[in-house]
């Protein structure tokens, strides 16, 4: 094993690399003064200022919100619901069933759900007469559909690793499972179900496929609006708008790192305290 | 001070279970209650039903429709199909099936190619990101433990940010006045651009690039859980690095690389955004051929055949994975 030590460290840089050179670029680029993104004409703060004057951008941004919230909250209360039931209810009738319902949305290509559910809304409101016209109502559906699979996968693996005992003592002195779930696993098992509706979000503010299928005039998200303008070629607002989002989330992501291992490390001084005051 | 800290994060769950009492022992939702539990439903029902049926109607059902209006005739009206059943008359029910849309698309070169070239593509760019996500992944799981969450962080952080703004900013990379062009040339190194946006290159790079955290993450969760003492072992027994890495280390991390694989190779066969954005006329995906008889040719019901062909195509890739996670799941068991 003489070999590994440069071999593995320098594929690592390189994919890093690789991962983060592209974002770095789009940012750089944002503060370009000419209009041709990739010639550099000085430094500017002008596209910034361009991008918070476009109307159509801050009303999709807007709309983009609205439905990733809703649809984030609905994921969130499905997907949890599906995980409980997949990591604590053992075997029961309709298991394989929901199991691969649960996860397929995962890995299947957008296209097809997108297909798939706009081909749903059309025969329901030809049977029904509901959902009339293609909207808000019909992307956030969609969108919970496919991201509560991620929740899911998210708070059954956290069930996964968590000990059955605490819930069984709180079952044995004779709490009813509803409680049992309020007042132990919610609380234990909330960071999960925190970073499942953070994913959720996310995705639903990312997606362009499947809105594109069931989104209807008038209901034009973000990613439709940048699509749009990306198909005519690069410009330098939408790295601006990039470079915002990028900042956004990463804020958040090393915030959300920050806090779960200061939490962490508590717990551990917590555990150890114990055990000293018992010695 | 840390007990003054867990009371007040009791008390939102404790407020809420107070409330679920008072609901309970109290009116309708009792005799509703009680009456259910006498037809043997309970609270599990509840938990289980609520997504199944949210799932059974919003992702199974769909497809049904789908393979309905895949045997159904195109008819210039809105929606765009002629009805599977239609009552001639008063009692005669006529059902119509047509199998013309998937002979058309078996027949046709340019389904045919897009076909091929899409498993193609899958194909090469998944054993890329195999390529280029194990080193990292080893590379993660063998690094201290204060680093390896923050090394973690950084392989999902793209996966958070917008995948479409990354997709772009490759534009601005490949295409011929674009950065590497513009260095190559700066550099002396050649005098024209070399013509790299819209060819199948510049879609590898870009489905490499987008689903590269999924191939890290089941490759990272394998290798962190093999034991170092079998390859100090092997080695002690006199197999060399790179035998010990073929015999031991890829055997035993295989249900990571079967699951990255997975995960990334079902969701490329189906990508739109990437081949319509940095690929060219040539590089024809089935994602972006059903998106375009959909959208441009308004063809519902080959759009539709076009979807099931697909799916075919992707349900043994999506057993093999569903196999491989349930057993990453449930190991615990």
């Amino acid at each position: 094993m003489n070999r590994r030590p440069i071999f593995v460290p320098a594929m690592m840089t390189l994919g890093f690399l690789f991962l983060y050179v592209p974002i770095l670029l789009l940012i750089v680029y944002s503060f370009n003064e000419s209009r041709l993104v990739t010639v550099w004409g000085g430094f500017s703060t002008k596209w910034y200022g361009e991008l918070f004057r476009n109307e159509q951008v801050l009303d999709a941004a807007w709309l983009s919100f609205k439905i990733a919230a809703m649809n984030a909250t609905g994921a969130t209360i499905l997907g949890t619901l599906a995980g409980l039931a997949l990591a604590r209810f053992g075997r029961f009738r309709g298991r394989p069933l929901l199991t691969g319902m649960a996860t397929a949305p995962l890995v299947m290509p957008e296209v097809i759900t997108g297909l798939s559910l706009l081909l749903l809304f059309v025969a329901m409101e030809q049977v029904f007469g509901w959902p009339a016209g293609r909207g808000i109502t019909t992307i956030t559906i969609a969108h919970i559909t496919f991201s509560m699979a991620y929740v899911t996968v998210v708070v059954q693996s956290r069930l996964a690793t968590l000990d059955e005992s605490l819930e069984e003592a709180a079952m044995d002195l004779g709490a009813r499972p509803a409680k049992v779930f309020f007042l132990i696993t919610m609380p234990i098992i909330f960071p999960a179900i925190a970073a499942g509706w953070l994913l959720a979000f996310t995705l639903s503010w990312d997606d362009l496929v499947i809105t594109n299928f069931v989104a209807g005039p008038g209901s034009s998200t973000l990613p439709l609006v940048i699509f749009s303008k990306v198909r005519l070629g690069v410009s330098p607002d939408i790295n601006a708008l990039a470079s915002i989002l990028v900042l956004i989330v990463a804020i958040g992501i090393f915030t959300a790192g920050f806090y779960m291992q200061r939490q962490q490390k508590r717990r551990d001084q917590d555990v150890q305290r114990a055990i000293a005051a018992n010695e | 001070m840390s007990r003054s800290r867990s009371g007040a994060a009791r008390s939102s769950p404790f407020l809420l279970a107070e409330l679920m009492a008072w609901i309970r022992a109290h009116g309708p939702w009792r005799w509703a209650s009680q009456g259910l539990r006498r037809r043997g439903y309970s609270g599990r029902t509840f938990v289980t039903g609520v997504p199944f049926l949210w799932l059974l109607f919003f992702f199974l059902v769909p497809f049904l429709i789908v393979l309905k209006i895949s045997v159904s005739q195109m008819q210039m009206a809105m929606p765009p199909y002629e009805p599977f059943v239609t009552w001639t008359s008063a009692q005669v029910m006529e059902l119509k099936v047509n199998f013309a849309n998937y002979a058309f698309l078996w027949e046709d070169a340019l389904y045919r190619n897009a076909y091929l070239n899409s498993i193609l593509t899958a194909a090469v760019s998944t054993v890329l990101c195999l390529l280029i996500g194990y080193p990292m992944a080893y590379g993660i799981a063998r690094s201290r433990p204060s680093w390896r969450n923050l090394l973690l962080l950084l392989v999902m952080l793209p996966f958070w940010t917008s995948f479409l703004l990354r997709v772009y900013a490759w534009i601005g990379i490949l295409k011929n006045n674009g950065v590497i062009n513009n260095f190559l040339m700066w550099l002396g190194v050649i005098d024209e651009p070399i013509v790299m946006l819209q060819t199948n290159f510049a879609v590898y790079i870009g489905i490499v690039y987008s689903y590269l955290p999924f191939m890290v993450l089941p490759l990272y969760t394998a290798i962190e859980k093999l034991d170092q003492s079998l390859l100090e072992a092997a080695s002690d027994l006199g197999c060399r690095p790179a035998k010990v890495f073929i015999r031991v280390t890829i055997p035993l991390t295989k249900n990571g690389i079967i699951a990255g694989c997975m995960l990334v190779f079902i969701p490329a066969v189906g990508e739109f955004v990437i081949p319509a954005l940095l690929g060219g006329p040539d590089s024809l995906m089935i994602g972006r051929v059903l998106w375009e008889e959909f959208f441009n040719n308004r063809d519902w019901p080959i759009a539709s055949a076009v979807a099931i062909a697909m799916l075919l195509l992707l349900v043994i890739p999506i057993m093999i994975l569903q196999r491989f996670q349930g057993q990453q799941l449930g190991a615990h068991r």
